[in-house]
């Protein structure tokens, strides 16, 4: 990796022609291959460089942050124009992000934020895991429209960020709502399999015929919950309604079959809108807010979810 | 003279006890839990999840159990399960039909364990480190298999394995059933066993008796890795896809708990797989009780670990050794069968 960066860097240092072709090179710190969305990230964010005609630098951290360090200082030192960086962990970056600040090389973090002082770095572009939660409980207040409705919910990782607050957001989004209720809610760990599993125990416990909507926090669990549904010998989506969150291909794939009825999507192109930023602060110095919240899509059974499955499956889901 | 029967009795006997103290637990918790009906062409039921359910951990602990035996361990079995998994997935994808994916995902599980059962049998390194080196990078090889990704497959032949049933009993039950009662047939109608216990009692006095310990311990890894595909198998079918990513995760621990709640000591020496079966079930039903207790998720592990903290007090030497000066010294039962012949039984049992 060392040698090809040293090659690749003499012969841009050799041929000052092929150093005005690619008018803006842009390295991305990327966490590693950590989840499906992940890897789309990645695959959307080279799709967007690409298309806007900018060289991309990818390091790949293997999720350790001092790989990402590396990387950063990597990048300042081969001095390009700006840095992507999808932080792993919250902390610890001030140095290095002072660094690239002496350097006038502007940072803009992807997905996550850091716990650093706001002028190192140029804008944050996340999505907001609260809004989506509340989209999600938003819709199927609307969907219910003040018939009765007994909730289960498989929520995410026990104590982390997205499973704290898109249980948030859900609550805030059936807030005021009497007819509808959280009946039982556990951990599904966001895994197809424990999905399954909470599902199966839930379904039992309250008894298949009294449950009435499915809130998971994630895609996989849902799509997990799903199969323990129909092994119970109910229809998922009709006799259950089922709202997740993230938009991954399979979700799509199961709106589509009439299995699940909605979902919010998480964006795997975080990229696009900070490389809009970049290329107006580059251009003409124009400082963009310090926050760029990414739209939470809903999708429904109203969307070509077939269309989009064919579109999403090969961006590494 | 009391036969074999009631010697397998008492060597299950704190484990069926504790079981039955769990399912317990369950019914305070949930009254229907033992309700079984038929439903959708299958067993419906919480018991069945329970035997459903346990039947990873079940598969991985008789291999992990045989392993313990010969005073090792196989932290592997977790991320073998994910390799297994992603392999059969793959095979199905590009086609091949389900018995070609079990079987390849079976050579893939064996190559595993024989490759720590090589580290530790050939190159004699310590099997806690030898299989640590497979715990880590095995989970890269599934990645790198499913490309990251959940693998997803609508082979039915596959699926069936995982959640489909045989005359309204999902099959993962009967894998595991089965599996464990021709291991169990195999080790104790055989010399088999003893030779394993031997190895772990003192490896070298037994290679000089005469026993090939090198053969045998590949084999035991073997054993193990062979039972943490199949386990792998019944996941990745379970969910109709292969998630290189969770597949297994920290299922080698549970594992070994297993193989502790039944009663085997990590020392090496005498096993029991059926008490390692029991202590998986035991397992599953603390899984049970904490799904169905409705408290929030944040209790699930403290839950565990007080059951479980629990379970190992009551087992503990300590203890027993209490239990049994409180019976001897407490109001003299009039004959007394019990206290008196415990003790040199035991010893006939250890020398057997």
């Amino acid at each position: 990796m060392t040698l090809k960066a040293t090659l690749l860097a003499s012969v841009l240092v050799l041929s000052p022609g092929a150093l005005l072709a690619a008018d803006m090179t842009i390295g991305f710190s990327q966490i590693g291959s950590e989840s499906g969305w992940r890897a789309a990230e990645t695959t959307v964010t080279r799709q967007e460089a690409e298309s806007r005609g900018i060289e991309l630098k990818f390091a790949d951290a293997q999720q350790k942050q001092e790989n990402q360090i590396k990387a950063i200082r990597g990048f300042i030192a081969q001095g390009v124009d700006a840095i992507l960086l999808a932080p792993v962990v919250a902390t610890g970056w001030d140095e290095v992000l002072e660094e690239a600040k002496d350097a006038e090389i502007p940072v803009v973090l992807l997905d996550r934020t850091v716990d650093a002082p706001e002028d190192l770095y140029l804008t944050a572009v996340t999505s907001d895991l609260v809004h989506e939660g509340r989209v999600a409980g938003e819709w199927l207040a609307e969907e219910m429209a003040g018939e009765d409705c007994r909730i289960v919910e498989l929520q995410g990782t026990t104590g982390s960020s997205p499973a704290i607050d898109r249980k948030k957001g859900f609550e805030e989004g059936i807030a005021g709502q009497d007819n509808l209720e959280i009946v039982r809610s556990q951990t599904g760990d966001f895994t197809r399999a424990q999905g399954k599993v909470v599902m199966e125990s839930f379904l039992k416990a309250e008894g298949g015929d009294t449950i009435c909507a499915l809130y998971a926090h994630n895609d996989d669990m849902a799509v997990g919950a799903i199969q323990a549904i129909k092994e119970a010998g109910l229809k998922p989506g009709e006799d259950i309604k089922i709202v997740a969150i993230d938009a991954v291909p399979d979700a799509h794939l199961a709106i589509a079959n009439g299995e699940m009825n909605a979902t919010i999507e998480l964006t795997p192109n975080m990229a696009g809108p900070a490389l809009d930023a970049l290329e107006a602060y580059l251009a003409n110095g124009t400082e963009p807010a310090k926050w760029i919240q990414t739209e939470s899509k809903l999708y429904t059974a109203a969307d070509d979810n077939q269309a989009v499955y064919e579109e999403k499956k090969n961006l590494g889901y | 003279m009391p036969g074999p029967k009631s010697a397998i009795l008492r060597r299950i006997a704190p484990q069926l006890v504790i079981l039955a103290i769990a399912l317990l637990l369950n019914v305070l918790i949930f009254p229907d839990f033992f309700h079984i009906d038929f439903r959708n062409g299958r067993l419906f039921g919480n018991l069945i999840d329970v035997l459903n359910r346990g039947a990873p951990v079940a598969l991985l602990c008789i291999g992990m159990t045989l392993v313990i035996a010969t005073r090792g361990i196989d932290l592997s079995v977790g991320t073998v399960m994910a390799v297994a998994g992603a392999v059969a997935a793959s095979m199905v994808v590009e086609g091949h039909g389900w018995g070609t994916a079990l079987l390849a995902a079976l050579l893939a599980g064996g190559m595993c364990g024989l490759w720590n059962g090589v580290l530790v049998a050939v190159l004699r390194i310590q099997p806690i480190v030898a299989t640590l080196v497979l715990m880590v990078a095995g989970r890269g090889i599934a990645q790198l298999i499913t490309e990251g990704r959940i693998l997803t497959f609508m082979n039915e032949g596959l699926i069936h394995l995982g959640a489909g049933t045989v005359l309204g009993m999902p099959t993962p039950i009967l894998i595991w059933v089965t599996l464990g009662a021709v291991a169990i047939t195999l080790v104790r109608r055989t010399a088999l066993g003893m030779l394993i216990e031997a190895i772990g009692i003192n490896e070298r006095s037994s290679r000089l008796a005469g026993i090939n310990s090198r053969v045998l311990l590949i084999c035991v890894y073997l054993v193990s890795g062979l039972c943490a595909a199949l386990a792998g198998v019944i996941v990745a079918a379970d969910i109709k896809g292969a998630d290189a990513n969770n597949a297994g995760l920290w299922l080698e621990l549970d594992a070994i708990l297993a193989v502790v709640i039944g009663g085997n000591s990590l020392l090496g020496g005498r096993f029991s797989i059926l008490a390692s079966l029991l202590g998986a079930m035991i397992i599953q039903s603390i899984n049970s009780v904490i799904l169905l207790s409705g408290l929030p998720p944040e209790f699930n592990l403290v839950i565990k670990a007080l059951l479980i903290l629990a379970i190992l007090v009551i087992q503990s030497p300590r203890i027993g050794y209490l239990l049994y000066m409180l019976r001897a010294a407490g109001p003299q039962p009039q004959p007394r069968p019990g206290t008196a012949d415990t003790l040199p039984k035991r010893k006939k049992e250890a020398a057997r």
